[in-house]
């Protein structure tokens, strides 16, 4: 039983790394995705303001979840989220400005990312808190990790710098257009197209066997 | 009726929870928060008044308008220069710049510009030093002008940014903009007389200003 439940707990973290992979296989959250993903650091720090309103707005709701009214269920959890993205905003602009002025309005706008609000109505009003803390983990993660490598590759194309430093020489013409949004566009496009072809082989390859 | 009340307590005692928390952490995050703007506003204006150690604040309402120009103050405390801001509109968005104006009255100090949000790679330009460094020394009598793929020939010319003719003219509109009303309401005789004598102006040190604000 016990082992049951530390493998059904790590179902629930996994999922969000791959199976389940925000951006690329719900296609959520894609404003963030397109918006500020013009450099490592940006995706990465928007990456970790959505992980901690989820991880708290998750295991908030899944606590809350035996007194909540259903009909007014929705207005809560909005509540609940709009507190925890207001102390992720002024946490961000008391102790990293700049990374708070880069972000700009939308780490406000992450109370309207559907990840949030999704995971609330699909997952943390079904489950108990533990559960519901390691599916925002894995959610969570899975995010952060598709910002960042969305910024690798934009940053890499756009600036020819990781994390501001100059990894390509000065025989590289920066690709403009990355850090714009039809650049988001374009590497967006490719993300999902990457992730369905692996996992498209991956499944033929188990069938054959 | 049932259902009624507990709709009824969801709603208020989240929302109340909720207030009451954000009121804690607004308690904390407000004064770093102000600090940090405070620094950055302090900070661009040690770029555009390089020989200043501190700043006065001189406020004047014009036509309901508030109007803030920052005396940058020297190693003895005397004035180096005037420092103000210029927002308007660029090519995309806002467009604020702090700008350093040299005592004489005749030339810039320098341009910064804090915010843009110009096309990356074309208009965002103009927050490079290539083209901020332009303004060091420029004249700006009768106005600021730029030239278009040349250098420029008179002493209050820039040359504006190939592909971003709109991102350099908002540029120098702006500034044009408010050096015609500083020049207007902060002339020179009153910010050198300023300094000898306290007249009926609101002016104090930011380390004044500082004091102020714990009280």
């Amino acid at each position: 039983m016990a082992e049951d439940s530390a493998n059904s707990l790590w179902y629930e973290f996994k999922k969000g790394l791959w199976q389940d992979i925000p951006p690329f296989r719900l296609v959520l959250g894609t404003c963030p995705t397109l918006a500020v993903t013009n450099s490592i650091k940006n995706g990465i720090a928007m990456g970790l303001a959505t992980l901690f309103v989820l991880i708290c707005s998750n295991v908030a709701i899944s606590a809350l979840r035996k007194y909540v009214a259903v009909q007014v269920r929705i207005a809560l959890y909005v509540v609940i989220i709009a507190l925890f993205v207001t102390l992720a905003d002024m946490f961000l602009a008391a102790m990293f400005p700049p990374i708070s002025k880069a972000l700009g309005p939308y780490v406000p706008l992450i109370v309207v990312n559907c990840i949030i609000l999704g995971r609330a109505e699909a997952f943390a009003q079904k489950n108990a808190v533990v559960p519901s803390l390691m599916d925002a983990l894995g959610i969570g993660l899975g995010f952060t990790m598709s910002l960042a490598s969305m910024g690798f590759v934009r940053e890499l194309l756009g600036f020819g710098t990781l994390l501001n430093f100059r990894v390509l020489g000065d025989w590289f013409e920066p690709w403009i257009v990355m850090i714009l949004p039809a650049g988001a566009f374009v590497v967006f496009g490719s993300f999902i197209a990457l992730v369905n072809w692996i996992s498209h082989r991956k499944a033929a390859g188990s069938s054959s066997m | 009726m049932k259902d009624f009340t507990k709709m009824f307590l969801n709603l208020t005692v989240v929302g109340s929870v909720s207030g009451v928390l954000l009121a804690g952490a607004y308690h904390y995050a407000d004064p770093l928060i102000q600090a940090n703007r405070e620094r950055e506003l302090k900070e661009s204006i040690f770029v555009v008044l390089p020989e200043a150690k501190d700043y006065k604040i001189i406020e004047k309402t014009v036509d309901k308008q508030k109007l803030v120009v920052y005396e940058g103050l020297g190693v003895d405390g005397k004035p180096v220069g005037i420092a103000f801001k210029a927002d308007g509109g660029g090519f995309q968005g806002n467009i604020s710049i702090m700008v350093g104006l040299n005592l004489d009255y005749l030339r810039l100090k320098g341009i910064k510009v804090l915010e843009q949000v110009e096309t990356p790679g074309l208009g965002n330009r103009i927050s490079e030093p290539k083209f901020e460094d332009q303004f060091k020394g420029l004249e700006f009598t009768p106005r600021v002008e730029y030239v278009k793929n040349k250098k420029p020939d008179r002493p209050n010319q820039i040359q504006a940014i190939t592909g971003a003719t709109i991102s350099s003219d908002a540029v120098v509109k702006n500034i044009n903009n408010y050096l015609a009303k500083v020049l207007k309401e902060f002339p020179k005789e009153e910010i050198l007389g300023a300094a000898s004598k306290e007249d009926g102006h609101r002016t104090m040190t930011s380390t004044e200003a500082a004091a102020q604000k714990k009280h």
